[in-house]
């Protein structure tokens, strides 16, 4: 079978039909050790049954999942109600992943326009200076946007010297700080795909919308956006699913006083409850809503193409 | 997912670590962030011709995640604090120090040779003890401190701007403290107001943050901060207008302590590495750093004369008790994570 579809393939395929197999094999090997084995694990353990104060007991059980879903009240011992806990805590993260999203797109799309309209030769530069602050690592990113934005820290000094408010305005520890910090983290991740597509863009097709009296907002809207739309959506992603699991930010920026989906998990294997099988189903629930979100975008980009097609 | 690849990653990590630290003439260290003058470490490398390796970590729960995901065997030595030691001899991670395996063994001060959390000294010796309380920044506030009702039902200058350690341990107990409850009760009408208390008292609170607990206090962000006693006298010399609690409902107190952890791949360097520590000299080098109390006798010639004085180790006369932290049954521990995830949720 193997030979009669290298017959009938072109000369390029036929030069690796053999070998591909083997060839293949360190990809397999890397998808496999570092993506299949710890997701799989994950799945595994979130069915054991919880050994105190950290590890599993290799019997099955569902608690992980009913502690979830399922409040029993203080004590344990009540019959089952809704918990909301949980799904606050997921709702919370989504609300705040959504923002930073929302705010990089706003702030990301103009800039990745401005970049890609620039004279060929200066395109790199502009490139290059959105990289540079992610030569220095998150973390002290993220202290550093503690410090600007502090009471007594060079934005609200700044405010106040220019006299549009009296006193400091508390962006610390609030929801509004940790978005700011998810947007600032993310951002390239915005501002780099959507560049790559607007670059693509041929923008003889916007002067045609405007010799067909489109004015400005009609052809952005009917024109360039639909065009670019895939860039958007992988900036999109590439911003929306880390923020969602992110920990530094809500901590550092947060105040730490609510549970995010990251600090949630990280709890249970760093911190006094030790319920390693709570974190994993907790990371399984995790991994699936991103997993649908994902295909929702995947089956709208599908329709689009075809659609264009 | 991110801490499940992270963990998967460090047992990997650890793993490799583990063959190159069986080799002759190794010592492999696990300990807290920020504690042992490195000057010390290579003063023990130099004596005893021991290369010494250390890795950090930044809880006791961390510590202990990290052993049983695999780490144990890498390490010769960790340093627990009190409740910790119990879990971990509990969980089977402690190796025993035999009678006359410690030549300085004597040297333990009196009342640390028989702790509660580790009777007799089987596995571990003492190495740095003090408390958990919290400082108060007298710009901001002028009135009495030494009430546990300023973390927890502060007066109005205060309120808002309050830092709590991100620990549940020293959270809860402080709490139970200020209640007058016992840590590990299974009264469910006093864990039932433990949990509405706690609820109350977040809305004063600006944040939960251990690792930076220092830093909110110098520059101001926080008014008030839970913290241990070397960190608030730390603060305080940076410049901070400070002053460290001890309140009359009583504190925390807590002794770290080095162990002998369970397949130490270098076992006889750990016990050299014990006794150096049990010489006054050396010990009091790192309380010299670390401005905590050490639990060796003879001590006193070789500390910092700062440190005899140091208002955050020296409790007025009617200070409250201080307490250890204790260590709660699988299901009494159960309400107790649960009242903290409610206080987080």
């Amino acid at each position: 079978m193997a030979a009669g579809a290298a017959s009938g393939g072109s000369a390029k395929s036929d030069t690796y039909a053999e070998a591909r197999t083997w060839l293949l094999l360190p990809a397999w090997a890397v998808l496999g050790i570092f993506i299949l084995t710890p997701v799989l694990m994950m799945l595994v353990y979130s069915f054991l049954t919880k050994e105190f104060r950290g590890g599993v007991i290799w019997e099955f059980s569902f608690a992980a999942y009913d502690q979830f879903f399922c409040s029993r009240g203080l004590f344990g011992d009540e019959p089952c109600a809704i918990e909301w806990t949980y799904i606050n805590i997921f709702w919370r993260s989504i609300w705040q992943a959504g923002a930073a999203t929302l705010l990089s797109l706003v702030i990301g799309f103009p800039t990745a326009y401005f970049i890609a309209t620039r004279p060929e030769h200066v395109r790199p530069i502009w490139v290059f200076l959105i990289t540079i602050p992610y030569w220095v690592n998150l973390l002290i990113r993220t202290v550093s946007m503690k410090f600007m934005l502090r009471d007594q820290g060079p934005l609200n000094d700044f405010l106040i010297s220019t006299g549009l408010i009296d006193s400091p305005i508390h962006i610390v520890n609030t929801n509004f700080a940790v978005q700011l910090g998810l947007f600032y983290s993310y951002l390239p991740f915005m501002v780099l795909p959507i560049y790559a597509s607007v670059e693509r863009y041929n923008f003889n097709l916007s002067e045609a919308a405007a010799d067909l009296y489109a004015n400005k907002m009609t052809t952005l809207r009917r024109i360039l956006l639909p065009a670019v739309k895939p860039g958007v959506i992988a900036g999109c992603i590439l911003v929306f699913v880390p923020s969602l699991g992110s920990f530094l930010a809500p901590d550092l920026l947060g105040g730490a006083k609510n549970f995010m989906i990251g600090s949630l998990i990280e709890e249970q294997f760093k911190g006094n409850a030790g319920n390693w099988p709570f974190g994993a189903a907790a990371s399984m629930i995790l991994l699936t809503m991103v997993l649908i979100i994902l295909l929702i975008f995947a089956r709208q980009q599908a329709k689009t193409e075809k659609g264009a097609g | 997912m991110k801490t499940l690849l992270k963990t998967t990653a460090t047992a990997m990590a650890l793993a490799l670590a583990a063959n190159a630290a069986s080799a002759e003439g190794k010592l492999v260290i696990y300990h807290w962030f920020e504690y042992i003058p490195q000057e010390l470490l290579d003063k023990f490398s130099e004596e005893h011709g021991v290369e010494v390796v250390m890795d950090t970590y930044d809880s006791n729960e961390a510590l202990l995640a990290s052993l049983k995901a695999g780490a144990i065997g890498t390490y010769d030595v960790a340093v627990p604090g009190d409740y910790m030691v119990q879990i971990m001899a509990n969980q089977g991670l402690l190796d025993t120090i035999a009678e006359g395996e410690l030549a300085n063994k004597a040297n333990i001060a009196e009342e640390w040779a028989d702790p509660s959390f580790d009777p007799g000294r089987q596995h571990s010796i003492p190495y740095q003890w003090g408390s958990t309380s919290f400082s108060v920044n007298r710009d901001v506030y002028d009135g009495e401190i030494n009430t546990t009702d300023i973390l927890f039902d502060p007066p109005e200058e205060l309120s808002g701007k309050i830092n709590m350690l991100d620990s549940q341990g020293e959270v809860l107990a402080m709490a139970s403290l200020h209640m007058g409850i016992p840590q590990c009760s299974t009264d469910r009408d006093q864990l039932k107001a433990l949990n509405a208390m706690l609820q109350d008292a977040k809305g004063h609170w600006a944040s939960f943050n251990s690792d930076t607990a220092k830093e909110v206090l110098v520059s101001g962000d926080a008014a008030v901060g839970q913290i241990y006693d070397g960190f608030g006298a730390k603060a305080r010399e940076e410049g901070a207008n400070l002053e460290y609690a001890f309140p009359q409902q009583g504190y925390v107190v807590w002794m770290d302590n080095v162990v002998l952890l369970k397949d130490a791949p270098n076992r006889d360097n750990a016990l050299k590495f014990m006794d150096f520590l049990l010489k006054p000299e050396n010990i009091a080098a790192v309380s010299n750093y670390a401005r905590y109390g050490a639990g060796v006798t003879g001590v006193a010639d070789h500390l910092d004369p700062a440190l005899a004085t140091l208002p955050e180790s020296n409790p007025p006369a009617d200070a409250g008790t201080g307490v250890f932290i204790e260590v709660c049954d699988q299901e009494t521990q159960a309400v107790y994570d649960t009242i903290w995830t409610n206080l987080k949720k």
